[in-house]
């Protein structure tokens, strides 16, 4: 409080300043009068008003009628200057000029006296603004404002937009006009050959308004309106049928990215550690310990995750495979107890030195928001993401596997460790890098799995069943066969969701893996021969 | 439900049918006979066109080089392996692609590994016992009591393979020469009508060689038995007829003396060992 | 007789000697000793030890079917949970009218959930008789089910176990839902009594930890009948070498199968006892952890013994209620390094501190078994 009120000084030398502002004056006295008069005038001429303002053509007058319609456009009263609210909590509100949109700090809220503004002249302001927008240079603004106007054309606009459309350069802004006005049509006056426009339209209004035709008593109309409902329906079935997918891969790529490490300390190394889903955790509490490091930069700090979630994971793992695993080779079993204990540990760990409870781990601005591909389906961009790290992923290991020395080396101790020995590899080094190598693809995992999902002490448990799966299911191994039963497994449970429900879906799939193995005991993709029988 | 899979089960032979004898029909000839089979390893062919007639009684030596297929053949016999195509008969009865080991061993076809693998925690008697021609089946296993006589055919077993003295002793803690007795004398135990032998004098002195050839060849006759073997010496000592594989398939047959003479074989197998 | 025979032997004569002694002073101290007598059981202690009982008992069928038929079970309490629903079922149809909404027939959850009638499988459960059959019944056809599918491809080692363990999570997830008709989240509670006896009356808990102590008994000498049979050898056989054991002519698969059930039944009986004893069961009972603790407890006793399963399980709870009384915090730490130090350093539990002579039980680690297990 005390700093506000030593500020205030600063503000009287503001008001003080006002009339040097000679020139500003001299140009603003045609908007100082029109908002003038919407502030002063009665809610019917207020119309009146706003729509001079808004054929003012000022580029201010968008900014000035967008605060009206919410309530933020208002005068101080003690000065009489106009100004746009830009935060209004507590008792004292942050304020701008409305005309020069100079920040004029904090004003007692009590000295605010706000433009009153109702519902009907809201409704007016939203298709006044729009036009402003369609008058736009900017392209993509004037997009985004045809699309808004669907279902919201009023009587007056619909005079004006065949005109609109023909001065209108642009094919895309061109169509969102021309279905806005088709949809004005069909509901307000049950024009058929506007239904024809809206044929295939995935728009809700659009939807809202030949339903509306459905129900009327015209029985060409009608039976348009059906024809046109029916394309529209079979193009949703089709749009709902990609988002599954899409939230299908995104869930496989999840899985991929949590069972792929374990396809190479499992599948290659044959070492059961049950601590993967731990180490996962790990990855996901290096993007939370790195964004607390750099605050106010969650971008930098998740993309230096990357390296460090996959060094901490590694460290931590090969930390396992030293202490523990090493001791008890050719014992699967007692390896597969030993590290769910190390699991436990880690676990009550987390919750001790950091804290029960989950942990926020910010998405960065460029990671947030959805692409949209059409007005029914739009694609989250965080999981697009994690799809395609993924992938990058998957790739990256391929290439060490195939490429690299320590891919040729891995596979060499795999198959005959003493054979390899005697040829000169270190089959110790070998096991060190190879875990580490399958560790830190779980802190990768967790790294991505910090953007979709709560960051806690038991975020690798509820992995940990299905990694397995998804490695067991694509053949031990065998990376290619992972990335297939991940993303299959992941699609197959998001199909079943919607009917099932997201309990009973991952019972299913469950059900499904048992059965599966029945059929094919190896996965997949089994690796066959006299070998592999043991 | 055990019972009730058995009868649903077409191709299950019922254990009062391989008790005493085993069934198998050799009145048309030999006792094994594999048809042009053929295996494949993730397109490695293991076995391909392989043709192979084991006579009743017969003692029969398979040897060929590393990878010839040989532990393939026995795989495929014993039900481990499904070939990809071809036909596997054991008398001319059984269609041995139809069923599975624990099967095909009730019906009288006994196997004895490369590795010798015995039930390392279960003392040398109590191997002998598991390997004893019995009910096999769940419950019968359960009650079963050990009667004098099978003591007696035990003990029989364990002086033959000059294992009495480590009666009581883990099976773990044996030698690998006295493994391999063990193994034999399980089979014996079993009363085959076929042994399929994997290299049986690996790992055993001279004297004990001799003392195994001596015991096979009191075999034949009576049983018929295949031995995949790589000594040579051991080979010549035992056998009357012998056949070599090659890259999955037969390349020469015949007698020791004649598939040495072979010049395929020298240039393949001998030649190189020579 | 298989059955008779282990108690011929000298170590389940002592095992059982020690166990009956055990359930007599234990209720002669509970019954005979003044409340204030620093020797006197509580009533508490009394159903602590009925049900650390009941988990000796599900630790000895894991090790029937881990120590002598090297099938690690990661879902017994899969099994366990199933005798408790079944036994909780019973207990809920005893309340009768008693419960909060006086419903004679529907027990309090589905009356809140606005069920209007029982569903089908809970018809029967107002029998004792039908209720204990479904006790051996519900896991052994589970079992039944689960393995003849597993064994017949051929499942084993960690596979087997992994989906075990997906086995007892599934479960979880669906013994969670409401819809499933038991209790959900909540379970089976408020029981009020069993075969006419107030549960709440110390003559009731002291019978109920006699009926667990003689359960055990029995487990015991059913298992130990088993191990000591031929059938049991040819279990070891089974663990130690599969596939030669096929090509004697064992049906591997059936005897997988058989042991697998019976230890199943006897996992349910266990989970039967425990419920009225703590009075309650939820699907926390099927939580993976607590079906991969048994298989420490078991670990730390020594496999393939039975007694050590039955000393794992009363050490291991033991040491969890002091900890958890003291600090809570530092359990899952004990726990976790017990997992890491029994199997490390400690291969053959406390049976194999206790009796370093080589039996022919438990020579799990000789190079064969090793390999039957890769």
């Amino acid at each position: 409080m005390g700093i506000i009120r030593s500020l205030s000084p600063l503000l009287v030398v503001c008001f003080l300043l006002w009339p040097a502002l000679t020139q500003a004056q001299v140009e603003d006295t045609e908007a100082q009068q029109l908002l003038t008069a919407l502030a002063e005038s009665s809610f019917k001429e207020k119309k009146d008003v706003v729509n001079r303002i808004a054929g003012s053509g000022d580029e201010r007058a968008r900014g000035w009628l967008e605060a009206f319609a919410s309530n933020k456009l208002g005068r101080i009263e003690s000065s009489g200057q106009f100004i746009i609210v830009l935060e209004n909590r507590g008792r004292d509100w942050t304020v701008e000029s409305a005309l020069t949109r100079e920040n004029l700090g904090e004003v007692s809220r009590r000295d605010i006296d706000t433009i009153r503004v109702n519902n009907a002249l809201r409704n007016e302001l939203e298709g006044i603004l729009s036009v402003i927008d369609l008058k736009s240079p900017d392209e993509d603004n004037r997009l985004s404002a045809a699309r808004a106007l669907k279902g919201s054309v009023d009587d007056t606009l619909a005079e004006r937009l065949p005109e609109l459309i023909d001065a209108e350069e642009s094919e895309s802004v061109q169509a969102a006009l021309t279905e806005a006005l088709a949809i004005y049509r069909v509901e307000e006056q049950g024009d058929v050959a506007a239904v024809a426009t809206l044929s295939g339209s995935l728009n809700s209004e659009a939807r809202a308004a030949l339903q509306q035709a459905m129900r009327s008593d015209d029985p060409q109309l009608v039976s348009a309106a059906q024809a046109a409902m029916k394309s529209i329906e079979q193009k949703l079935k089709l749009n709902r049928a990609a988002e599954t997918l899409y939230f299908g891969l995104s869930l496989g790529s999840v899985l991929v990215l949590a069972a792929i490490g374990l396809a190479i300390t499992f599948g290659v190394m044959g070492v059961i550690n049950m601590a993967h889903g731990e180490l996962i955790m790990l990855g996901a509490y290096t993007t939370w310990g790195m964004q607390q490091l750099l605050p106010g930069q969650p971008g930098l700090a998740l993309v230096l995750s990357i390296p460090a979630g996959f060094l901490v994971a590694a460290l931590a793992g090969i930390a396992i495979e030293r202490s523990v695993i090493q001791h008890l080779k050719g014992r699967p079993l007692e390896t597969l107890l030993a590290t769910f204990g190390v699991s436990l540990i880690l676990q009550q760990l987390v919750r001790t030195v950091i804290s029960p409870l989950n942990r926020t781990v910010i998405t960065p601005d460029w990671m947030s928001g959805s692409v949209m591909i059409n007005e029914a389906l739009s694609l989250t961009l965080n999981r697009m993401y994690v799809i395609g790290f993924a992938l990058v992923v998957f790739a990256g290991l391929m290439l060490i596997m195939r490429k690299t020395r320590l891919g040729l080396e891995v596979r060499a101790v795999t198959q005959n460790r003493a054979m390899a020995r005697s040829m000169g590899i270190k089959a110790t080094k070998v096991d060190i890098l190879t875990f580490g190598l399958g560790s830190g693809v779980a802190g990768l995992a967790g790294v991505a799995l910090s953007q979709i999902t709560n960051v806690g002490p038991n975020l690798g448990q509820s992995y940990i069943i299905d990694s397995f799966m998804v490695v067991v299911f694509g053949g031990v191994g065998n990376l290619w066969g992972t990335l297939l039963a991940g993303l299959s497994l992941g699609t197959i449970n998001q199909l079943l969701e919607p009917w099932a429900g997201a309990v009973l879906a991952k019972i299913l799939v469950l059900v499904l893996i048992i059965l599966f193995i029945q059929k094919r005991p190896k996965g997949l993709f089994p690796q066959k021969g006299r070998a592999a029988e043991g | 439900m055990s019972i009730f899979q058995e009868l649903s089960d077409r191709e299950h032979v019922f254990e009062f049918l391989t008790q005493v004898q085993s069934p198998v029909d050799v009145r048309h000839g030999p006792i094994l006979y594999l048809d042009d089979v053929n295996v494949s390893f993730d397109g490695f062919k293991a076995i391909n066109n392989l043709n192979l007639t084991i006579d009743d009684g017969e003692l029969r030596c398979i040897i060929g080089p590393n990878g010839a297929g040989k532990t393939t053949m026995m795989d495929i016999i014993t039900g481990k392996t499904r070939p990809d195509s071809g036909s596997v008969w054991f008398g001319s009865r059984h269609n041995l692609l139809t069923m599975n080991e624990p099967d095909i061993a009730s019906l009288g076809i006994g196997r004895k590994f490369q590795k010798p693998t015995v039930f390392e925690a279960l003392t040398v008697f109590e191997n002998l016992e598991l390997a004893m021609a019995a009910d096999k089946r769940v419950f019968p296993t359960l009650t079963a009591i050990m009667k004098p006589e099978f003591r007696d055919r035990i003990d029989e077993v364990l002086e033959m393979i000059g294992l009495k003295e480590l009666r009581d002793a883990l099976a773990g803690i044996l030698s690998h020469g006295q493994k391999q007795w063990l193994e034999i004398g399980m089979l014996l135990m079993q009363k085959p009508r076929l042994l399929l032998v994997d290299e049986p004098v690996a790992g055993m002195t001279e004297q004990e060689m001799e003392r195994t050839a001596e015991l096979l060849t009191s075999l034949a006759g009576k049983q018929s038995v295949v031995v995949v073997e790589h000594d040579m010496g051991f080979v010549r000592s035992i056998a009357r007829k012998v056949t070599v594989l090659h890259q999955g398939s037969v390349l020469a047959e015949g007698s020791m003396d004649q598939v040495s003479n072979d010049p395929e074989v020298i240039k393949v197998y001998l030649g190189e060992e020579a | 007789m298989w059955l008779t025979r282990p108690l011929q032997e000298r170590s389940t004569q002592i095992f059982l000697g020690v166990l009956f002694a055990a359930l007599v002073v234990v209720s002669a101290l509970h019954v005979f000793m003044p409340q204030d007598s620093a020797l006197y059981v509580s009533s508490y202690t009394v159903t602590l030890l009925g049900k650390y009982l009941c988990y000796a008992l599900l630790a000895v069928a894991v090790d029937l079917v881990w120590g002598y038929l090297g099938i690690l079970s990661l879902g017994h309490g899969a099994f366990f949970a199933l005798g408790g629903y079944a036994m909780g079922m019973y207990l809920m149809r005893q309340i009768g009218d008693r419960g909060v909404y006086g419903d004679p027939i529907l027990p309090d959850f589905m009356v809140f959930l606005n069920w209007q009638e029982l569903p089908w499988y809970w018809l029967g459960f107002d029998m004792a008789w039908f209720a204990f059959v479904m006790v051996l019944l519900a896991p052994g056809i589970l079992a039944l089910v689960f393995g003849f599918l597993a064994f017949r491809s051929r499942v084993t080692g960690v596979y087997l176990s992994i989906i075990t363990q997906a086995l007892t999570f599934a479960l979880m997830l669906a013994f969670f839902r409401n819809e499933m008709g038991f209790g959900g989240n909540n379970g089976l509670t408020d029981f009020k009594d069993i075969l006419g006896f107030d549960l709440r009356t110390d003559a009731t808990r002291l019978g109920l930890f006699i009926a667990t102590g003689i359960a055990l008994a029995i487990g015991y000498v059913v298992c130990r009948g088993i191990v000591t049979s031929k059938l049991g050898r040819v279990s070891v056989a089974c663990r130690d070498a599969e596939a030669r054991t096929r090509f004697l002519g064992y049906r591997v698969e059936r005897v997988q199968l058989f042991v697998f059930v019976v230890s199943a039944m006897l996992a349910g009986v266990a989970g039967a006892l425990y419920v009225p004893q703590v009075g309650i069961i939820n699907p926390s009972e099927f939580s993976p952890l607590f079906s991969i603790e048994i298989v420490v407890w078991v670990a730390l006793g020594g496999r393939a013994t039975l007694y050590g399963a039955v000393i794992g399980a009363l050490l291991v709870n033991y040491a969890k209620t002091v900890f958890t009384g003291v600090m809570p915090d530092a359990w899952l730490f004990a726990l976790g390094g017990l997992f890491v130090l029994v199997t490390v350093f400690l291969p053959k539990g406390i049976a194999g501190l206790l009796f370093r002579k080589k039996k022919a039980d438990d020579t799990s680690h000789t190079p064969a078994a090793q390999e039957a297990t890769a």
